[in-house]
């Protein structure tokens, strides 16, 4: 009984912490510029901001990503959304450490890598993220 | 109309991985995502009171259960659709693909058969408490570490397959 009650105290203390890190944007230190591969994907880098997206067909999460991206490039003038299927580029998903999906990279004016986000961002974060 | 199109996209399976995964032809209709959650905490009870007992045949049962949901025909499912319409609740806004639910039962199941083998061993507490931790994070928080493995499992197959072709 008492493993028990130690088991679910752990875990409910990991869950807690997971929850709270959902989402959460995080500064990347200098990476290779993404230009090729973003116009492999049948896209340009936007002049200010590219918002890749590493999504999932079926999952959940991904559709708010997927919604706030798109209206964050339509509002914000110099920003583009970008959406690659995980499951299709497997390859560029490796290189890059995508381990789970949404997963959003913030590209800056060059491809160049700036910040990420694991699970659902919120809106202010991802503004707060983008270049001026 | 979003729904409609994904539905329609066909996600291509790389050649190197076909026959190593379900088809996703077969696979791409989604199920509601509240069933694995309710499934995941019915789960982590029958664990938890396994763990209390340590009575081991209620773990060959959940065995049972984790290789049927592996199979894509998991017990708990009816169960929630019945559920569902007892108590009234909407039909689902959202989707979620089974794949990754279906791996995640698969590691349940491997959990299981470890602990199975090891009865009177601490590996038995050490794989029901892990079975449990990982349905009770399910449960209660909605965080699957069996669907995060998925894509890390397909990553890991194509570089397998990749090499041994090579």
């Amino acid at each position: 009984m008492l493993t028990v009650v130690l088991v679910l105290l752990t875990t409910s203390v990991v869950g807690l912490a997971w929850r709270a890190r959902q989402g959460k944007v995080h500064t990347v230190t200098s990476q290779d510029a993404l230009a090729h591969e973003v116009r492999a994907l049948g896209a340009e880098l936007g002049e200010r901001a590219t918002l890749v997206e590493f999504s999932s067909a079926f999952c959940a999460p991904c559709r708010a990503t997927r919604t706030l991206l798109h209206h964050l490039a339509e509002t914000e003038p110099g920003v583009v959304h970008v959406e690659v299927d995980a499951e299709s580029h497997l390859e560029l998903g490796r290189r890059l450490d995508v381990r789970k999906t949404p997963t959003t990279l913030v590209l800056d004016r060059e491809g160049r890598e700036v910040r990420r986000a694991t699970g659902a961002p919120r809106k202010a974060d991802v503004l707060a993220a983008l270049p001026a | 109309m979003r729904l409609s199109l994904l539905l329609n996209e066909t996600t291509p399976v790389p050649a190197a991985l076909r026959g190593t995964m379900p088809d996703p032809t077969v696979q791409r209709r989604g199920v509601d995502p509240r069933g694995p959650r309710f499934g995941a905490l019915v789960t982590a009870f029958v664990l938890a009171v396994v763990l209390a007992t340590l009575w081991w045949p209620l773990l060959a049962v959940q065995a049972v259960v984790f290789a049927s949901g592996a199979a894509g025909r998991s017990p708990y499912a009816p169960a929630w659709k019945t559920l569902r319409s007892r108590l009234g609740l909407a039909a689902p806004s959202e989707l979620e693909d089974p794949r990754p639910l279906r791996f995640a039962q698969v590691v349940g199941l491997a959990f299981a058969v470890v602990g199975l083998l090891g009865v009177g061993t601490p590996v038995f507490t050490v794989a029901v408490a892990g079975a449990l931790a990982a349905a009770f994070l399910n449960g209660a928080f909605g965080l699957c570490l069996g669907c995060e493995l998925y894509l890390t499992y397909l990553k890991t197959s194509l570089t397998l397959t990749r090499r041994s072709t090579v």
